[in-house]
């Protein structure tokens, strides 16, 4: 039996008068990559935001390890081990990938007062993580985002959430606007995370890209989930296509 | 190879610009006219520009932060107005009305980082609006007449902040020591501390700090009052140095103010921001406006100088930044 880790019930969500969700439930294991997959509108994006702190729901809870969580913020969110790492990767373009990796959470040395970053420890620990998200090329930690690749940001922020332990990390299309070796690098990033223990939620548009590196599929139409358990193993993607578009009723 | 790397690294700096300009400056100047460099003209020198550098050292920070801050030229002149105002009618010392209109700027800080920060109006509009209420309340307050501040003589404030002391052959004032503090410091905050890590995400990516925890309006808010009490401090220099609170005073600084920050090399859409440069842009106008009377240009001249400079300097930062961005690492 899986070990549960995010448990969604009954999420609803209204922009004014616009019900963007209706009755979500959602669960994701421990050690499980879940691909989320639905047409533009069907609610993948505000599922996210509700997930991540970015924006409450109307109605619905959520449970983190069988224990029930106001999300009010993304600092809840982040504090309940759960990162997300958005289309934009989330990072500051003119600074570094060590002032990046510890944004918000920057360790200092010295006095507390003085509130001096330790940046000798964050260049370190930037380093051996740019190692292990599989960077061979020689980077220094004192780069620039600005100066990286798509595939090489979308590697430092998911580097970022390995090293704080997320227990979920959720990627918000992160093979968009990629070319094809980039891709398959951030596939062998979640891989990566995946294989050391942490949760992800995949969501892309290119079904063959979630094909490719999750262990289950849910599909969302019209603001709910209408199929949680896809098993991508025995199922084709025309399959899942003809549930996205709701083929699969007529 | 390893040279070639090393010249590139420098010339990729903003400050690497601004330092050749200074650099070029002061050998033009001092060719045309050796008295350039002369003793009195550096004390002379000095003495303003570092008022007016006082602001531009804060509203670097507001600027890397992604904000701008036009009522500091207002401040500078509220602020002296209200403390002599305070300390003329008898209602307290000194030293405490110095401390009272130190406390209403940064109230006016506070002011203006809630209506940037809660009502998301651009800060170009409300420093707009607040530049207004400043300038119109001293002037209200005055009707519109100067301040009579002869009674500084003698009081321990007035030596503290500009009292003069000599250094070998040079005069020089108390506010340069106030400058330079304030520089090393704020350099400091901007590029060793957490603080200056969040002042740099919130102008880079306000949404992306926000996302990993920074509280981006706390952070603003605070670079807002420590702009408009640092302008308020400035003016609180000035009016004793000079013996005069005019409420008209400091018209037209605070675009003179961002001009200096720009020409350092922080960028003006925010995220990279830096001091040193700003320290190097305040003297870059300052030895502009200086040099070309000595050297006989009309001073009317100037402003035309100082636009071909924010041109030249605004090139020559954006063609840097691309080619640090495109030419990998």
């Amino acid at each position: 039996m899986a070990e549960e880790l995010i448990r969604m019930v009954n999420i609803t969500k209204y922009y004014g008068r616009v019900r963007a969700l209706h009755e979500v439930n959602l669960t994701v294991n421990r050690g499980e990559v879940v691909g989320l997959l639905g047409d533009n509108g069907a609610g993948k994006s505000t599922l996210i935001k509700v997930l991540s702190g970015a924006v409450p729901s109307s109605t619905g809870e959520i449970y983190v390890r069988g224990k029930k969580i106001e999300m009010k913020s993304t600092s809840d969110a982040i504090a309940n081990g759960i990162e997300t790492i958005y289309q934009d990767s989330a990072l500051v373009t003119q600074l570094s990938i060590a002032r990046n990796l510890f944004l918000g959470r920057e360790p200092i040395r010295g006095p507390r007062f003085l509130n001096r970053l330790d940046l000798p420890m964050m260049e370190r620990v930037a380093s051996e993580l740019l190692k292990q998200v599989g960077i061979s090329k020689n980077i220094p930690p004192s780069t620039p985002i600005g100066a990286l690749s798509g595939g090489e940001r979308q590697a430092v922020a998911i580097a970022r959430a390995m090293h704080f332990d997320s227990d979920l990390i959720i990627l918000d299309e992160p093979t968009n606007n990629l070319g094809v070796a980039e891709t398959q690098g951030v596939l062998k990033f979640v891989r990566a995370a995946r294989d050391t223990g942490h949760s992800c939620v995949f969501i892309a548009h290119n079904i063959h890209h979630v094909f490719q590196v999750v262990d289950r599929i849910a599909v969302m139409r019209l603001g709910t989930v209408v199929a949680d358990n896809i098993d991508p193993r025995t199922t084709t993607v025309e399959e899942v296509e003809r549930i996205i578009t709701g083929m699969d009723h007529e | 190879m390893e040279k070639q790397s090393l010249a590139r690294r420098i010339f990729a700096r903003p400050e690497a610009g601004p330092a050749i300009l200074l650099l070029l400056e002061i050998v033009v100047f001092t060719s045309i006219n050796p008295a350039f460099l002369s003793v009195l003209n550096v004390s002379n020198t000095l003495a303003f520009t570092v008022e007016l550098g006082l602001i531009a050292l804060s509203m670097t920070l507001l600027m890397t932060a992604g904000e701008f801050d036009l009522s500091v030229g207002s401040l500078f002149g509220l602020s002296p107005v209200l403390m002599w105002a305070l300390f003329n009618s008898g209602a307290t010392s000194l030293p405490v009305a110095f401390l009272l209109s130190l406390l209403v700027a940064a109230l006016i800080g506070l002011a203006n980082g809630w209506f940037v920060t809660a009502l998301k109006i651009p800060s170009f509009l409300v420093t707009l609006g607040m530049l207004l209420v400043a300038r119109g309340t001293a002037l209200y307050i005055t009707d519109g007449f100067p301040q009579r501040t002869w009674k500084a003589d003698g009081e321990w404030i007035a030596s503290v902040l500009v009292g003069d002391f000599t250094f070998g052959p040079l005069r020089l004032y108390m506010s340069l020591f106030w400058f330079v503090a304030f520089a090393v410091i704020l350099h400091y905050v901007l590029t060793g501390t957490r603080v200056g890590n969040w002042i740099q995400a919130a102008g880079g990516n306000a949404g992306a700090a926000a996302a990993r925890g920074v509280n981006v309006a706390r952070t603003k808010i605070g670079l807002f009052m420590l702009s408009a009490t640092l302008s308020a401090f400035a003016g609180a220099i000035s009016s004793i140095r000079t013996s005069a609170a005019n409420p008209n005073s400091g018209t037209g600084y605070e675009l003179e103010v961002i001009a200096m920050v720009v020409i350092g090399g922080t960028s003006l859409l925010g995220g990279r921001g830096t001091i040193i440069g700003t320290v190097m842009g305040i003297f870059i106008l300052r030895l502009m406006r200086n040099g070309i009377v000595m050297i006989g240009v009309p001073g009317l001249a100037y402003n035309i100088f100082i636009g071909a400079i924010i041109l030249g300097m605004m090139s020559l930062h954006s063609w840097l930044e691309r080619r640090s961005n495109s030419g990998g690492r």
